[in-house]
């Protein structure tokens, strides 16, 4: 007997939830507990009074699960909202990348270059480094570094992924 | 502001909730608080053995009374012994407050004598849990702990309270009930939805009930409303086993109970219905059997006051996400408005009759043995003849299912066993536990010769409180339902499922100060469960019955409800790797 897969899709999550102790562990011992996927998971308060945190789960899954996982959340007793962002609709995601790139001339002349066309900023430099700073998608983040990988890339410091929907109303 | 221990505070708030009951066990990091019990003027506390009896006698306390079960453990292996009750009561839905000490808040993360990380522990197998690390939210905590075990879709609650903040002092003043705001349970349903349901329902012509659990949590009169509901639709009843008693068992409408061990007519109605209306049940694996068989041709509407059932394993045509006695409301009200009647259902109750003269429940007996159906079906027959109510509870294994099949239920809250997690261990202390809330019930626990044995020393706790509870073994000397799945598996090979070394039950129930009868033959059935009955005290039965008995019908893992297994001659001994994987 062999185990079978099933087909997954990316989602992104965006959750809000009171800022107390162990919502992390509550949020993703449900992840592992019920055998769900975390891509990246970010977290930080956004209120002025710090009661209240911006979740950002990015997942994957058959839509039968990613239903699951979003009614799973939205029990939890500290949890306020949970919206798919794939699924409400446009929506802006972002995560930032600190990229390290070791090498002396034309792959550090290249890697400047590259670091342009991809709008990646300098922010620490020594005579044989350069880290950089990008911001964008996934996907863009991944080519960048992809690039990297073949002119002397040391290390990578990713965020994981933040969303909001696009327009004018709060979520 | 006058100032209170965090003890006096906890205590205060339990009075303030009404608690009567506390079942628990002491220990360094509860002291304090069982000083401020001591000698209490109303709230009782039960001494148990062994904290799992504590939190299954609250669990058999909750279930039968409707009140939240109250249960107090001392940090570490207090806590962790807990732990199993506390998810039993997860996966059954039942109210639960557990509080546990925990070591001072100064020592927290030290690896300190008896500390675990009982929060962390239990953040999976509680509805909420909370470490309170001031006695000035203490109050607050406690009251909302409440609020969250008992309404929603009820469950268990730990609040774990450092020594420390057991003994510090803050100003008290009974708080007000202050909630998260994120918490908030839809209880009543989407008008549209009920819209949908009632159409559906007056459509259908071959409907069926398909009851639940849920049905139980949502109180007495969630009961009350599905018998109308059922007379106004004239639709059969069928119920999971955590839902027995909602329904009348002596109604002509109920088919029993459905499953890998229901009747023959409860699996064929949902295998060939055109509508299931789901009341507080939620498709576990036990009710559907093969998925892609489950009910093929029937459109399904789901009532559940938790969204994540709706959808989980099976995908259904209506949601109604309200509390089950809400939904039956509306939806009996707006059939009435609409002055809907009664379909003719004769076509389908004649495909039912034929189903149902199946006798699928019936066995065979041989004259020398007792059949463990037949011990059922007789301390059913002297239950009512007592004309007193009563309780029944049952620990894990084929004697359950027996239970399930051979007792008649009539009323909710009077059948108490463990479903979703099948707890061997649960049915001897849930019976103290409604014994405490029942005084005047008679609560009888039917047991198998191994479960019993898994909080055998509760006991004590039932002499120490002179409760006359009765536990009636079918004794089978063997860990039967394990034998049975062996013999449907793998070949009869019996491994590790005799029950070597029993003791004898009826010597250990007068060590502990009962009465012990042992049962061991058929002439002397009847007259055994009488002087059970008749007898005032605590009594432990030693039912001895046919040992290789198993239990049927049986639709195996793996299979659809068209294939269930009707006797023993249909058992081939082996199956395939993919049924052999499945629970
Ligand atoms: C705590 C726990 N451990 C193991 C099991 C697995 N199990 C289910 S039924 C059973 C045998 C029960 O034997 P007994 O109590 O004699 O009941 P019988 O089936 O013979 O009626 C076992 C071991 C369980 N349900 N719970
Ligand atoms: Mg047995």
């Amino acid at each position: 007997m062999h185990i079978q897969e099933e087909l997954s899709q990316r989602h992104v999550l965006s959750l809000t939830v009171s800022n107390e102790a162990g919502i992390l562990a509550r949020i993703a011992g449900l992840f592992t507990a019920r055998g769900y996927n975390i891509d990246s998971l970010t977290v930080a308060d956004i209120t002025d009074d710090h009661a209240i945190s911006r979740i950002t789960i990015v997942t994957s899954g058959p839509p039968k699960v990613i239903d699951q996982i979003i009614a799973q959340l939205d029990r939890l007793v500290p949890v306020h909202k949970v919206i798919d962002l794939t699924e409400a609709g446009p929506f802006v995601e972002r995560e930032l990348a600190l990229v390290k790139v070791a090498g002396v001339g034309e792959d550090r002349i290249e890697a400047l270059r590259l670091a342009d066309v991809f709008r990646a900023k300098v922010v620490d430099t020594t005579i044989e480094s350069f880290i950089f700073e990008i911001t964008g998608t996934t996907e863009k983040v991944d080519n960048f570094v992809g690039l990297m990988r073949q002119i002397g890339l040391v290390e990578v410091g990713r965020t994981g992924v933040v969303g909001l929907i696009r327009g004018k109303e709060a979520n | 502001m006058a100032e209170k221990s965090g003890a006096d505070i906890l205590v205060q708030c339990l009075v303030d909730l009404g608690v009567e009951v506390v079942f628990g066990y002491p220990g360094g990091a509860v002291l304090p608080i069982y000083d401020a019990l001591y000698n209490h003027p109303t709230i009782r506390h039960v001494l148990v053995r062994h904290e799992q009896g504590a939190t299954h006698m609250a669990e058999g306390y909750a279930r039968s009374t409707g009140k939240p079960g109250v249960v107090l453990v001392t940090s570490g292996p207090g806590a962790t012994n807990a732990v199993t009750g506390i998810t039993d009561a997860l996966l059954d839905s039942i109210p639960m407050i557990v509080i546990t000490g925990q070591v001072p808040t100064q020592l927290i993360g030290t690896d300190a004598f008896q500390e675990a990380d009982t929060v962390g522990i239990t953040r999976h197998c509680t509805k909420h849990n909370y470490l309170v690390k001031t006695p000035g939210k203490l109050a607050e905590v406690i009251h909302e702990a409440f609020h969250i075990a008992t309404t929603g879709r009820p469950g268990p609650v730990v609040v774990d309270i450092p020594k420390n903040v057991q003994i510090a002092t803050a100003p008290y003043a009974k708080p007000e009930l202050k909630v998260h705001a994120s918490y908030h349970p839809q209880t009543k349903a989407d008008a549209a939805a009920i819209d949908a349901a009632v159409e559906m329902l007056a459509a259908a012509e071959r409907p069926i009930l398909y009851t639940g659990g849920g049905v139980i949590n949502s109180g007495p009169q969630a009961s009350a409303l599905l018998r109308e509901l059922a007379a106004l639709t004239g639709a059969p009843v069928t119920s999971t086993l955590m839902g027995l008693g909602a329904f009348p068992a002596s109604s002509d409408q109920w088919v029993g109970m459905l499953g890998m061990h229901g009747t023959y007519e409860a699996n064929w109605a949902m295998n060939q219905a055109d509508l299931i209306l789901c009341v507080g049940a939620r498709f576990d694996d036990r009710v559907t059997g093969r998925l892609d068989a489950f009910a093929p041709n029937s459109r399904k509407i789901h009532i559940d006051i938790d969204r994540s059932s709706i959808n989980k394993i099976v995908d259904v045509d209506v949601a109604v996400v309200a509390d089950v006695a809400s939904a039956l409301d509306d939806i009996i009200a707006l059939w009435k408005q609409r002055n809907h009647q009664k379909s003719d259902l004769t076509e389908w109750w004649a495909r039912i009759a034929g189903w149902r003269a199946k006798k699928s429940l019936d066995y065979a007996e041989n004259g020398t043995e007792i059949m463990p159906q037949r011990a059922i079906a007789d301390l059913y027959k002297a239950c009512n003849a007592t004309g007193k109510d009563v309780i029944i509870t049952t620990e894990v294994g084929q004697h359950q299912m027996w239970a399930a099949q051979h007792f008649g239920f009539e009323a909710p809250n009077k059948w108490l066993t463990s479903g979703g997690l099948g707890t061997m261990g649960y049915g001897f202390p849930a019976a103290i536990g409604a014994q405490m809330g029942n005084p005047d019930s008679t609560t009888i626990c039917i047991a198998g010769d191994a479960s019993i044995q898994m909080n055998i020393q509760e006991m004590g706790t039932a002499s120490q409180y002179r409760l006359p509870v009765k536990i009636f073994i079918l004794n089978n000397e063997y860990m039967g339902m394990v034998r049975q799945w062996q013999e449907l598996t793998y070949e009869s090979r019996y491994s590790n499922s005799y029950s070597d070394s029993l003791p004898d039950f009826v010597k250990l129930g007068e060590a502990y100060g009962w009465t012990g009868i042992r049962i061991e033959g058929p002439q002397e059935l009847e007259a055994g469960i009488r002087q059970m009955l008749e007898t005032d005290g605590p009594v432990i039965v030693d039912c001895r019955v046919a040992k290789l008995s198993n239990c049927f019908p049986m639709i195996p893992s793996g299979a659809a409800h068209t294939d269930m297994l009707l006797d023993p001659s249909q058992v081939k001994g082996s199956m395939t790797d993919e049924a052999k994987a499945l629970v």
